[in-house]
């Protein structure tokens, strides 16, 4: 099946089979035909562990979208509604139950919350009326998506917004849920590193949800040496930067999401057909982008300045072994080219798209105003000029440049100056409040009680102590064969990832100081293990770490953890799990101030 | 660069907040811009793509039939299912395009309508222990009996991991304030964030405000539980009292300030912007939160006024410049250049007044040149634009001056397509001498090129701009009389 993710260290594809397994029971408990409505947002994340061929088999004949009042018309015995644990769902849900109840023939009507369910939204569906109606309702833990051989993700959009401006621990438990399911299948994890307030809160509940659990011994040899819990406010400066690996420039110009990007169409005609030019695809363009593909698995990582050679070389591999047609005289050297055809053209269709893409990314990437842009944040992000109001953003306000590109950098600003001067400070609400109107000053709030926008404080810049401390700054970064992390934003290595390099060598005892200046305790705990089960490492053989990004982490900073993990005298490995995977502009937006 | 522009404008557009660029033929008054992006992405949200299946075959070599394009597929209720099986696993771009599209019954507005504001809550336990509707609310006078059937005596821990769990429990049995507290205590060490919603629903229903508000005040973690579910469900005045009673001054001003987001109605808006005036907001939030009601009131008349003017239809400039879209809720830079726009030449005294804005908004000077020039450069009012930057000294000279930097008047003028005339009197203007160069070249003041080479002696770059004129042009004509005098000492 998805052979992509058994491809790492740790082999998910025994998370997704799990995870698989409870959809089938589930869907099995409502016996007869079944139509099933679907959260909008939910069949993104459900795609990655489920196709409909599996939901086929157990007798689900029509999906739908979940919309407000009635049901299209499906001869079916069973009605299932997959949501998430949201009110204004529970409305819609209703509407939809109520109009079909007033229809005839009755139906079974089922409901399945992802990740759990939701005493407030039964509630809610008991208020309208139909709670009654629904014979099965369940909760599908789906707490960890597998996305790629070394990447797990919940996709819980709010959860940074929940966990650092509602001070809401709900996604914290879901976390924590998850890492308990993850350890039932892939047995205890010995040791528990962890920098934050949440990480804290995350390893309580796993003790706690593991002392409740004594009944079972975990018999299962552990494959993880150990997790790494991180908040995403020890560091908010990394997904404030623009990300410079292939992947992490994919995400920041067109958005990937759920592992599917979709491009501009343009650039993808097929050049097959004769009447070019007549029936331009005008609809965009969607292409899954994951380690199944070998080359992707080869590029997306690498710094975009390093791709176009790549591409290039690749285009003469391919040339070559077409051309070696000619050399095929005898009857088995012509099968054996024949039967290397069909791998030969996914080769080629690969590399077409991907040239594409770099190309479209290219035309962003070497314009003025990315120049200028990236000129700035790796000012910022050296140290330089980060106390006075910087011309650019004024000039990006003045010419209404997007909001979140604003505040993107205002907020790296002040996150590389400790707080801004409270001067600076105001002068750039004012204009931002000015242009893009009053009712913003509610999203400002917010930046500032996520510690993303302050007014300096004790007036010290710490910041300056961390990237030395840290080595957060290379001057010398070699794009093509990269030596540092600081490769994947040209200079700037991701304090996060830093940290995790640090901590499987030489320890987090050398850098005592700054873990004090980072907010939150840090820790570590063990989870004694019975004696069966304690690895004995063979010489050579390298840790794996799990290390999980508590409020989101980027490409960039999994790509430099990929490339830790390829390092030859690494030493660790790692397998990356987050609540979310974001960029710096759907971070800002997750924290927008919009109507009810 | 274009295409990059284009491009970048395309990734941004997809934030709503998306403000629209001085420059662009849909400009400031395109509030319809908006709402028809709005549409579209709502088409968006709804149609998905029929295309999802496509690459799954292409790269990863897996069946096709993703969900989101099985929703499609099923949903279109056709017969020929056979056909379409076929027609995605040819794996062609143009197939995805004859896929029938969903016959969608549904409406849009339905679907966006949002929720309703809940009504109070009623019991929990009644939806927890599936019993018909029937309100428990704890009476100390009724016999114990009669909530025999309810409680099964679980202790708080119990009855916390039963609701984990998410078992039938009643919660009624807890009647003491003691026991009550001794629940959420429970709830709250497991953490789990719908138990101790359930709990504080629970609580909020039997408590009175005032012992609930003093509990949580202790109780942190379930204090901010609870306002996140006020949030969530949207009882507003709750939160509010909450606030008042925990003395969070600046976050009750901001959380009734949001309010104003949900009122439709600019009149009713404005209103309640009103009433926001003097709450304990920071001294620097204060003035904006004043100005943000000022300006909305200013724009009622204004847009009052217009309408009446472009409908009357005797208003030339409403005639060659129809309104795209109401002033209203617009930003205040929005707002002063829709006044630069209709409005530049009335006196101080009116409200739609340029001036009067920016006397009355402070606005600075760098702010109101800016927009003032790009208004009238879209006018092609050359002479304002060229009024705007002549200053007067006390000898009667006139001279030149510019707060934002002539290099970017030349950049709003361009982006306008001010004449070459227009531009190359600004392009001499500015004073740094390789950015004028460079401005000159880009938009082609072929004089200005010259003339600046010819004053820099530098010969090797004349040549080479030689090259770029026409042939047999006056430019041609002018480069080889220059690089033909004797009197100028090349220095190259």
């Amino acid at each position: 099946m998805a052979t992509h993710l058994s491809y790492g260290r740790v082999n998910l594809n025994v998370l997704r089979e799990a995870v698989r397994r409870e959809l089938r029971e589930f869907l099995d408990k409502c016996a007869g035909s079944k139509a099933i409505v679907w959260d909008e947002y939910l069949t993104g994340p459900f795609g990655l562990i489920a196709q409909y061929s599996l939901l086929k088999e157990h007798e689900v004949e029509k999906m739908f979208t979940l919309k407000g009042s009635r049901l299209p018309a499906a001869d079916v015995k069973n009605i299932i509604f997959v949501v998430r644990p949201r009110l204004e769902l529970m409305d819609i849900i209703s509407e939809n139950v109520l109009s079909e109840d007033r229809r005839g023939p009755a139906r079974d009507f089922h409901i399945l919350f992802v990740p759990r369910r939701s005493l407030l939204c039964e509630q809610r569906l008991k208020d309208l009326g139909v709670l009654g109606s629904f014979i099965h309702r369940e909760e599908y833990s789906l707490d960890l998506i597998p996305f790629d051989g070394d990447l797990l993700s919940m996709e819980s959009e709010g959860a940074f917004k929940e966990c650092y401006l509602e001070s809401d621990q709900t996604s914290l438990y879901h976390a924590a849920k998850g890492l308990m399911t993850l350890q039932a299948l892939y047995g205890t994890i010995p040791q528990i590193f962890g920098k934050g307030e949440c990480a804290r809160q995350v390893a309580n509940m796993m003790i706690r949800m593991k002392r409740e659990f004594t009944g079972s011994q975990n018999s299962i040899f552990p494959v993880f040496d150990n997790l790494l819990l991180l908040d995403r406010n020890v560091d908010l400066l990394t997904p404030l930067a623009t990300q410079l690996t292939y992947e992490g420039l994919i995400d920041e110009i067109y958005g990937i999401q759920n592992s599917y990007v979709k491009l501009p169409p343009e650039k993808f005609a097929p050049k097959k057909q004769g009447d070019g030019g007549k029936d331009l695809p005008t609809e965009a363009k969607k292409l899954q982008l994951n380690s199944a593909e070998e080359l992707y698995a080869e590029i997306r990582d690498k710094n975009f300045n390093a791709v176009g050679s790549v591409l290039s070389k690749k285009a003469k591999v391919i040339s070559a072994a077409f051309e070696e047609r000619h050399n095929a005289k005898t009857v088995g050297e012509i099968k054996q080219f024949v039967s290397q055809l069909p791998h030969m053209q996914a080769a080629r269709g690969s590399l077409a798209n991907h040239t594409s893409i770099a190309e479209l990314i290219k035309d962003v990437t070497t314009s003025e105003d990315f120049f200028d842009k990236l000129t700035v944040e790796q000012e910022f992000m050296s140290g330089i000029d980060t106390d006075k109001v910087n011309s650019y953003i004024e000039d990006c306000i003045a010419q209404k440049h997007p909001l979140i590109k604003v505040l993107r950098l205002v907020c790296l600003q002040s996150v590389c100056n400790s707080g801004l001067k409270q001067k600076v400070l105001d002068y750039y609400k004012r204009e931002i409040l000015q242009t893009y109107g009053y009712e913003h000053i509610l999203t400002l709030h917010n930046l500032e009680k996520t510690g993303l926008l302050k007014p300096q404080t004790g007036g010290r810049n710490t910041y300056p102590t961390i990237r030395k401390t840290l080595r957060l700054w290379m001057d010398d970064v070699n794009e093509q064969n990269p030596m540092d992390i600081s490769y994947v934003y040209s200079g700037y290595a991701p304090l996060s990832v830093r940290l995790a390099q640090l901590l499987s060598r030489p320890g987090w005892r050398s850098i005592e100081e700054v873990l004090r200046i980072l907010p939150g305790p840090h820790f570590e705990e063990r989870q004694p293990l019975p004696t069966g089960l304690q690895k004995k490492r063979q010489p050579g053989e390298n840790r794996v770490t799990l290390i999980f990004f508590l409020g989101g982490v980027t490409f960039a900073e999994i790509a430099a953890l990929r490339f830790l993990s390829q390092l030859e005298d690494g030493g660790t490995e790692y397998v990356i799990a987050t609540t979310k995977l974001i960029n710096g502009a759907s971070w800002i937006e997750s924290l927008m101030e919009k109507p009810f | 660069m274009n295409r990059t522009k284009g491009d970048e404008e395309e990734y941004w557009n997809s934030s709503k907040f998306k403000a629209f660029t001085f420059d662009d033929d849909d400009d400031e008054l395109s509030q319809l811009k908006e709402s028809k992006r709005a549409v579209n992405s709502l088409r968006d949200f709804v149609d998905d793509d029929d295309d999802d299946d496509l690459e799954r075959v292409s790269w990863s070599g897996e069946p096709v039939g993703s969900i989101s394009w099985s929703i499609k597929e099923t949903a279109s209720n056709s017969g020929s299912n056979h056909e379409r099986e076929q027609l995605k696993n040819r794996n062609s771009f143009s197939s995805y395009a004859q896929l029938p599209k969903p016959a969608s019954t549904y409406s849009l507005s339905s679907f966006f309508r949002g929720r309703t504001r809940p009504g109070s809550f009623q019991s929990l336990s009644d939806a927890l222990s599936d019993t018909p509707a029937k309100s428990y609310a704890p009476e100390l006078g009724r016999p114990k009996g009669e909530y025999r059937d309810y409680s099964n005596d679980w202790s708080p821990s119990d009855t916390v991991r039963r609701l984990r769990k998410g078992k039938v429990c009643s919660l009624e049995r807890f009647r003491s304030l003691q026991d009550k507290l001794q629940l959420l205590e429970e709830a709250v060490s497991m953490h789990d964030g719908n138990v101790i919603t359930a709990v504080l629903i629970f609580l909020k229903r039997t408590l009175s405000k005032e012992i609930l508000f003093r509990e949580l005040e202790v109780r942190q973690v379930a204090l901010r539980h609870l306002i996140h579910f006020l949030k969530e469900i949207g009882d507003q005045k709750l939160l509010l009292d909450l606030f008042r009673f925990l003395d969070r001054t600046e976050e009750l001003a901001l959380t009734h300030y949001r309010e104003h987001l949900n009122i439709q109605d600019p009149e009713k808006r404005k209103e309640f912007l009103k009433t926001c005036i003097g709450l304990p907001f920071s001294a620097e939030d204060s003035a904006h939160i004043q100005d943000h009601y000022t300006l909305l009131e200013r724009q009622i008349i204004i847009e009052a006024n217009d309408r009446h003017l472009e409908s009357a239809g005797q208003t030339e400039i409403f005639r060659k410049h129809p309104r795209k879209a109401s002033i209203l809720n617009m930003p205040l830079v929005t707002t002063l250049f829709y006044s630069c726009f209709y409005h530049y030449t009335e006196a101080e005294g009116t409200f739609s007044s340029p001036v009067n804005l920016k006397k009355t908004f402070k606005i600075p000077d760098k702010q109101y040149v800016l927009t003032a020039l790009a208004a009238r450069a879209k006018l092609r009012a050359w002479h304002d634009v060229d009024a705007l930057f002549t200053t007067k000294n006390w000898l009667g000279y006139t001279k030149k001056r510019a707060p934002i930097g002539f290099h970017r008047v030349v950049e709003i003028l361009h982006k306008n397509s001010a004449p070459v005339q227009i531009l190359q009197e600004y392009v001499n203007l500015v004073e740094d001498v390789d950015t004028k160069l460079n401005l000159a070249t880009r938009f082609k003041c072929h004089d200005v090129v010259i003339d600046t080479c010819r004053d820099l002696k530098d010969r090797q770059q004349l040549l080479a701009y030689r090259s770029k004129v026409d042939k047999g042009s006056a430019e041609e004509e002018k480069i080889d009389a220059i690089l033909n005098s004797s009197q100028i000492r090349w220095k190259n």
